[in-house]
């Protein structure tokens, strides 16, 4: 028997196809692809804990600064304003936008701050197994988060607002873009560094052992039957 | 092993979505909640056809007040100017910058009607039970999941706009209607993308490799 199909390493079943395989222990950066569809099933950073949870602190701090601080500068004729993120969900609301206010509010704070507060508190957790079981739960929440958190669209976003209002105004960036640019490139890295499956593996199981002992059980009885 | 193919649904065991575990539920149909990580178990996700179909016609139908009406108006002493988002590409591109106006032409006005009619053409296939190209559709799911976020593009330009242009009573800019309704179809499309069960493309490769074994 291979390598590769020793029953110690999990089966699982790749996410795209359902096609039933083994994962074998992956090298430090080595990635392994389900053999039917070609689906990323499982990667391993070099550090796939702490440095996620270095990244995640940072990304933190530089949202506070994001949100904090001006986007942007506009000034026209002795005239001047300025805004925020929130600033400009705000007036969106103003003028009577309110759903589209509150999705971008969403795609701009809530999912973001949601999805590095949860992985915070999940990494957290992960110095010290075994996890707590509402820990899975939380990074089950933290992933569902991801993808509603549009800093690298709302920066494209900005800059074609940018190049619009130069024809009419002098419009200088702020700290807060710079800070959402950063955001931009640390929200993709603490997804990158990140190897969940360490979690999964330190996890206390949300009904008990007994269930687990039977789910492993099983696999057995099916790598027997073939 | 024979090397035929053998799917989770095939040996009657689920995949946790979430968390990647594998369990052999009692009942299929209902197998209840992942007894690591509390999600819902589903051998395929649930009515997702149906789910997927009702999001993504909800989606085209709030696509077209999404191109006609204006993301955006623009006031000033003497003149009122509606925007419209081809309006917004076609200003890119008559004040030089057509770099931008590709940009914002391909994500707010090819993407979503790319992912509708990649969609649209996905749950066919599924429905007819296509046996062939099962890579090529697999593709372009993917493709439609990692490009859906950026048609939100258009959204963020009109929001920064508005919000940064408040110089009344000299220059002001408002928001449109078509503004909700484009948000509306790249929330709807990006949660289709997300109900749609990509393991429906492979059950007809599944089938035909049992059946020539
Ligand atoms: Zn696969
Ligand atoms: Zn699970």
């Amino acid at each position: 028997m291979s390598d590769a199909a020793r029953p110690s390493q999990p089966l699982m079943a790749c996410q795209e196809c359902d096609l039933l395989q083994r994962i074998p222990a992956l090298p430090v950066g080595g990635r392994a692809r389900c053999a039917r569809c070609g689906f990323l099933l499982a990667a391993r950073p070099r550090d796939p804990l702490e440095l996620p949870l270095v990244l995640t602190l940072t990304a933190l701090i530089v949202f506070i600064v994001a949100n904090a601080m001006p986007l942007m500068d506009l000034a026209a004729v002795g005239r001047y304003s300025s805004t925020t993120i929130l600033g400009g969900a705000r007036q969106m609301w103003l003028d009577g936008e309110r759903i589209t206010a509150m999705i971008v509010v969403f795609c701009a704070v809530i999912a973001p701050a949601l999805y590095l507060l949860l992985m915070l508190a999940v990494l957290i957790a992960a110095r010290r197994p075994p996890l707590p079981h509402w820990s899975g739960e939380l990074l089950r929440w933290g992933l569902h988060m991801q993808p509603w958190a549009m800093y690298d669209v709302m920066l494209l976003g900005i800059l074609v607002a940018l190049i619009k209002i130069a024809q009419l105004a002098t419009v200088d960036p702020g700290i807060g873009l710079f800070a959402m640019g950063l955001l931009a490139v640390l929200l993709p890295a603490i997804a990158v560094t990140f190897d969940a499956r360490e979690v999964w593996k330190r996890v206390a199981w949300k009904h008990g052992d007994d269930l687990a002992a039977a789910a492993f059980a099983d696999e057995d009885h099916l790598e027997r039957g073939r | 092993m024979s090397g035929a193919v053998v799917t989770g649904a095939q040996a009657g065991l689920v995949s946790c979505e979430t968390c990647k575990l594998l369990t052999r539920p009692v009942h299929p149909e209902h197998a209840g909640h992942c007894p690591r990580c509390g999600a819902t178990l589903e051998v395929r996700r649930v009515q997702s056809l149906q789910r997927t179909w009702a999001l993504i016609i909800a989606a085209a139908i709030c696509y077209i007040p999404a191109n006609l009406l204006p993301v955006m108006v623009s006031n000033t002493f003497a003149t009122s100017d509606a925007e419209t988002i081809m309006g917004g590409v076609v200003y890119l591109y008559t004040s030089g910058s057509w770099p931008l106006a590709l940009i914002v032409l391909v994500a707010s006005v090819m993407v979503p009607l790319g992912k509708l009619l990649a969609l649209g053409y996905l749950l066919v296939s599924v429905q007819r039970g296509t046996a062939r190209g099962h890579h090529e559709r697999a593709r372009l799911f993917r493709i439609v999941v990692f490009i859906g976020r950026w048609s939100m593009l258009d959204v963020f330009v009109a929001t920064f706009t508005v919000a940064l242009v408040q110089l009344q009573p000299l220059m002001s800019v408002l928001p449109g209607a078509g503004v909700l309704f484009f948000a509306a179809v790249v929330v709807l499309t990006m949660l289709a993308a997300e109900t749609f069960d990509p393991r429906l493309l492979w059950d007809s490769a599944t089938n035909m490799e049992k059946h020539d074994g």
